[in-house]
């Protein structure tokens, strides 16, 4: 059951991503941080933090989409620049990126004809194991929430990402969803992906054991909680 | 696995915008009728004189397709910035630029070609003299991209703010008003029997000028846009 959450890693591999003190400024106020944490190939970190602790807004910064006030991030051991994403980084925000008037299916060719496609997968096979099959020439628009979600996380399976960085990924989605979230991140930790998600904690990361990180107020130091 | 090529995300980015204008085309066609309304009105407000018209004909033609590109300028990147793709299209390991060239295209290809397309009618609507054609359809040609080049950098820069529709009527204009007089300026001269080469070799080297520089402004404005 526990499969992959923590695969011996070599120690001098250096870890998919890191964070090295790092903070995150608006208008001259920390809204996090420092932050010093690894993620290594097949981990996923569960960072937890409550309504406007700066969750989203880290997960921005990770990705390169805003700079960290200090400090920095590296990605395989180099410092990160969205020039240097090259393929690396899949990000699912509270915005899903899918275009309403298109259908499941065109949205994914874009998103493969945009981001590239990872080997043994199609968009149809994608859309059955997010349990949309039968959807695939629905306009989104037409979807409800839980299942746009969905097809944002069939999206997530057929870019060659090793690093998925997931913004409440169990919001909108009912006990199945939030069951099918924990086995796609089981599958993506055990062929050496790694995942950070982010929660305020109503829904949790149940299977297996993840590292928690708990984000504080700034003044306090990130936590990292047993496991 | 399968990265893909920037020419491949080009590629499904233009199907994509081309489709979703498609999906939308109620919309899309409305800039088109809007400069087809302001020509088909001009005669009657100012009276049928032949005369009269003939002197107008090519400068309203020329202010009508100004203001159609103006009315859809706004929606270029506001749908991709509210549903989150915008943030993909960041993200992903293709320049930016090359990207938001292939979304100017596309508002070029369908605001503003239907209506270089049915320019002979409307010149023909206002008595536009036979012999200005040409010189009408060559500017018209020449000016439009670049509208569309300007307007989009005008837009990466107001597209974070709310409500942004009056600032960016008056960045704009300003930048807007040369090409217009160079545009006009070969269409008098040659109603005049002078040279008319010299503006639409200006015209010609804004466009050149432009379609260098304009889509790395967009993407340097854009990127400032989403923090």
């Amino acid at each position: 059951m526990v499969t992959g959450m923590s695969i011996p890693d070599p120690i001098d591999a250096p870890p998919l991503l890191e964070a090295r003190g790092l903070t995150f400024l608006r208008n001259e106020e920390p809204i996090f941080g420092p932050l010093d944490f690894a993620l290594r190939p097949g981990e996923v970190v569960l960072m937890e933090g409550d309504n406007g602790a700066g969750k989203t807004t880290l997960l921005k910064v990770l990705s390169g989409l805003l700079e960290p006030g200090a400090g920095e991030v590296r990605l395989r051991g180099e410092p990160l620049t969205l020039a240097r994403l090259s393929h690396q980084v899949a990000l699912l925000g509270h915005l899903l990126g899918l275009k309403l008037e298109l259908s499941a299916l065109e949205n994914l060719r874009f998103a493969i004809g945009l981001g590239g496609l990872r080997a043994g997968i199609t968009p149809h096979q994608a859309l059955k194991s997010v349990g949309l099959e039968g959807y695939e020439d629905v306009a989104v628009r037409q979807l409800s929430a839980g299942q746009k979600k969905r097809v944002a996380l069939a999206r997530l399976l057929l870019v060659p990402a090793a690093l998925w960085l997931l913004d409440e990924p169990y919001a909108n989605l009912d006990r199945e969803g939030i069951e099918l979230v924990n086995r796609l991140l089981e599958l993506h930790a055990r062929r050496g992906g790694a995942a950070l998600i982010t929660s305020h904690g109503a829904y949790a990361y149940t299977s297996g054991t993840p590292r928690r990180i708990r984000l504080r107020a700034p003044g306090q130091p990130a936590q990292e909680l047993a496991a | 696995m399968s990265y893909g090529s920037t020419a491949g995300a080009c590629r499904a980015l233009l199907a994509r915008d081309l489709r979703l204008v498609w999906r939308r085309r109620g919309d899309a066609l409305n800039p088109a009728l809007f400069a087809i309304m302001v020509v088909a009105l001009f005669p009657f407000a100012l009276g049928p004189e032949p005369q009269v018209l003939q002197r107008i004909a090519a400068g309203t033609v020329l202010v009508a397709l100004l203001l159609a590109g103006l009315l859809s300028l706004d929606a270029l990147f506001r749908s991709d910035l509210e549903d989150g793709s915008l943030e993909q299209l960041v993200l992903s390991p293709h320049p930016l630029a090359l990207l938001l060239a292939c979304k100017i295209a596309v508002h070029w290809l369908t605001t503003a070609l239907p209506l270089l397309v049915c320019a002979p009618l409307l010149g023909e609507l206002l008595n536009l003299p036979p012999a200005l054609r040409p010189v009408l359809l060559a500017s018209l040609g020449l000016s439009t991209p670049l509208l569309s080049l300007i307007g989009a950098v005008c837009v990466a820069l107001t597209v974070g703010m709310r409500r942004s529709g009056m600032l960016l009527a008056l960045l704009v204009l300003p930048l807007y008003v040369p090409v217009l007089i160079f545009a006009a300026g070969a269409c008098n001269a040659a109603q005049n029997g002078l040279a008319f080469t010299a503006p639409l070799l200006w015209l010609g080297a804004g466009l050149a000028l432009s379609l260098v520089l304009a889509p790395l402004a967009c993407a340097a404005a854009l990127k400032i846009s989403l923090t």
